[in-house]
């Protein structure tokens, strides 16, 4: 009897203390305010630095009082899940408000007019004109690019994972992580010095092989990564069925993880779609609409908004143009990366039954 | 349609490291040979040797000779892939392609060697799936995909898909490891049935199952970790199990190492 009432008193140890399920919302609150208090009170004038301030006052205001209810090992678990918290809105913040700041200065001059003219009559500094001729650039540029460097990535990726064996695919692998490091001004170059040596003028197919160059290996890395996760135990049905490796890689392999390599595609598609140095030197601008890649220069979207900021010496409608052009490359960038995403689901292996 | 199984002489190595030494024997056809052995005493590597599937492994090379009906696998100019559409084979992990229907996986085979008539695929598809005892269960979702089927099932997928090429060998490497026992015994009533028609290497880590299904047994081992395993004993089943003519055996079978 004694002995029940003693085990009565003793205190559990499975429960503890525990903070209710909106302190951290409390927490974030009361630093925030606490943020902006003290940087309005010490005449701190940047937002920044107000914003700073809570993520620290919020991190140490977690710590101090967890450990003072909840102990110091849960302390230590909501202070990691606050560091999270804190580093994934230091990321957000400046995306969300590039992307604010785009779309509420792009959508004043972003019409259908807009999309479906050129600067063709209209000087920089004029209200008007549009985009349509940097759009089709563009899209021809990036569009020759993905033609040449998507199936040389693909297929240098498949030789390294399929076929290459010893010193030669230890050679492949090493350019191939150079070429990743190559920046887009020296790719421009290296096309403009064969340009020089050919004496040709700017043209849109030459930009187009810069890009190329640029897209290869971020193809070839991403491929690469695709077709390691490519089951080898599929690889072996397959060829133990007397199907010959270059099929078993074509029907088996490649339709496995056609999925992922889409994707890279198409990121890739998206990183070279901004490029403005070697358009810039290759392709060389033309505020008139010039459809033949191969002759004569050619605008690109990239370089339009460039060239809107930096020629038409401050005035308002150029630069509006250039945030409408802006908010455009975004959306085809943000849109490529959607279709990317549909691809990969549509395409991904069924496990249904 | 089946064919004997000659080896004489068979060494098989992974770059300079030497897995099975010296092997030499008989396979009857439309008979179940079973190899049995502690782990890593090369029985899987060995029944790889028997299709060209060895050489797939990189470093992986064999020497010796493997006959199929008096034709040497490894003789000059024969070609691994016409060996692989002769020697079929079934894995241990039960592995139907991802991207396939049910119907799609048993038509691999002769699709991707492009060797069918479009008129009789339906026909063999069905003949494969009811040889491997699963058109009852799959012939309303031919074309939902494989992988949705259960492990029991994908493996009679992939004995389905395997026969649908008509091999004239069926090697199986431990084809019901990951399966459970009722799945298992679907299996080797498979295996009864269809050595009617091939000749079956099974590869098991269950002796149980290899006194079941097999007419000979082959007892492999290996001196020590590290050294190439080496065929100790091949006979017929019944005598492997009760009165083997190699000490090694009777101990591996009684339980008494490995």
């Amino acid at each position: 009897m004694s002995t029940a009432l003693v085990a009565d008193k003793r205190p559990s140890t499975l429960r503890g203390a525990r903070l209710p399920k909106w302190s951290p919302w409390a927490i974030a609150t009361g630093s925030i305010a606490l943020g902006i208090g003290i940087g309005l009170a010490a005449g701190l004038d940047s937002e920044v630095q107000w914003g700073l301030l809570a993520g620290l006052l919020f991190l140490l205001g977690t710590y101090g009082i967890a450990a003072r209810v909840e102990g110091r090992r849960q302390a230590k678990d909501r202070i990691a899940t606050a560091l999270v918290w804190v580093a994934f809105i230091l990321a957000v913040v400046p995306l969300a408000s590039l992307v604010w700041a785009t779309v509420q200065r792009g959508v004043k001059v972003l019409d259908v007019y807009f999309l479906t003219h050129s600067m063709g009559v209209v000087a920089d500094s004029e209200p008007g004109g549009g985009i349509y001729h940097a759009i089709l650039g563009s899209l021809e540029q990036v569009g020759l690019a993905t033609l040449i460097g998507a199936p040389i990535g693909v297929l240098t990726a498949i030789y390294l994972v399929e076929y290459g064996r010893g010193s030669l695919a230890k050679a492949v692998t090493f350019f191939v992580d150079v070429m990743t490091g190559i920046p887009s001004i020296v790719a421009g170059l290296f096309i403009l010095s064969l340009m020089l040596m050919l004496d040709l003028q700017p043209f849109g197919f030459a930009g187009s092989l810069a890009l190329a160059i640029l897209m290869m290996p971020v193809v070839v890395r991403s491929t690469e990564e695709m077709l390691k996760l490519v089951p080898n135990e599929l690889r072996e049905a397959s060829l133990a069925l007397g199907v010959p490796k270059w099929r078993t890689i074509l029907k088996v392999v490649l339709p496995t993880s056609i999925g992922g390599i889409v994707t890279g595609i198409m990121l890739s598609i998206a990183r070279i779609a901004g490029e403005t140095a070697p358009v810039l030197l290759l392709v060389f601008g033309n505020p008139f609409i010039n459809a033949n890649p191969f002759e004569g220069a050619q605008a690109s979207l990239p370089l339009y908004i460039y060239q809107q900021y930096a020629q038409s010496a401050g005035s308002q409608p150029a630069y509006d143009r250039a945030w409408a052009a802006s908010l455009t490359l975004i959306a085809f960038v943000m849109i490529l990366n959607l279709v990317a995403r549909g691809i990969a689901r549509w395409k991904a292996p069924k496990t249904g039954r | 349609m089946a064919k004997r199984i000659d080896v004489s002489g068979l060494t098989a190595y992974y770059g300079s490291h030497k897995a099975i030494e010296d092997i030499s024997m008989t396979v009857e056809p439309r008979s179940v040979t079973a190899f049995i052995g502690p782990s890593g005493c090369g029985k899987s590597t060995f029944l790889r040797t028997l299709n060209r599937m060895h050489e797939v492994t990189s470093g992986g090379r064999v020497e010796g000779k493997v006959l199929l009906d008096d034709e040497d696998l490894y003789g000059a100019g024969i070609d691994p892939v016409s060996v692989r559409r002769e020697v079929g084979m079934v894995f241990q992990r039960p592995n139907p392609f991802p991207t396939m229907s049910i119907f799609d996986n048993v038509a691999a085979g002769l699709r991707l060697n492009g060797s069918y008539k479009k008129s009789e695929l339906g026909d063999i598809v069905e003949r494969s799936l009811k040889g491997a005892n699963l058109w009852n269960e799959v012939k309303d979702r031919l074309n939902k995909p494989g992988s949705g089927l259960s492990g029991g099932q994908q493996q009679r997928l992939c004995i389905a898909r395997a026969i649908a090429v008509e091999p004239n060998v069926l090697l199986m490497d431990e084809p019901c490891s990951a399966l459970d026992p009722i799945s298992t015994l679907a299996i080797e009533d498979l295996i009864g049935e269809l050595k009617e028609r091939f000749t079956i290497v099974i590869v098991t880590h269950n002796m149980q199952q290899a006194a079941r299904v097999s007419d000979r047994t082959a007892f492999f081992n290996l001196a020590a970790v590290g050294q190439p395993g080496k065929l100790i004993e091949i006979d017929e089943t019944e005598r492997i199990f009760s009165n083997p003519s190699v000490q090694a055996t009777e101990d591996y079978i009684s339980g008494r190492f490995g």
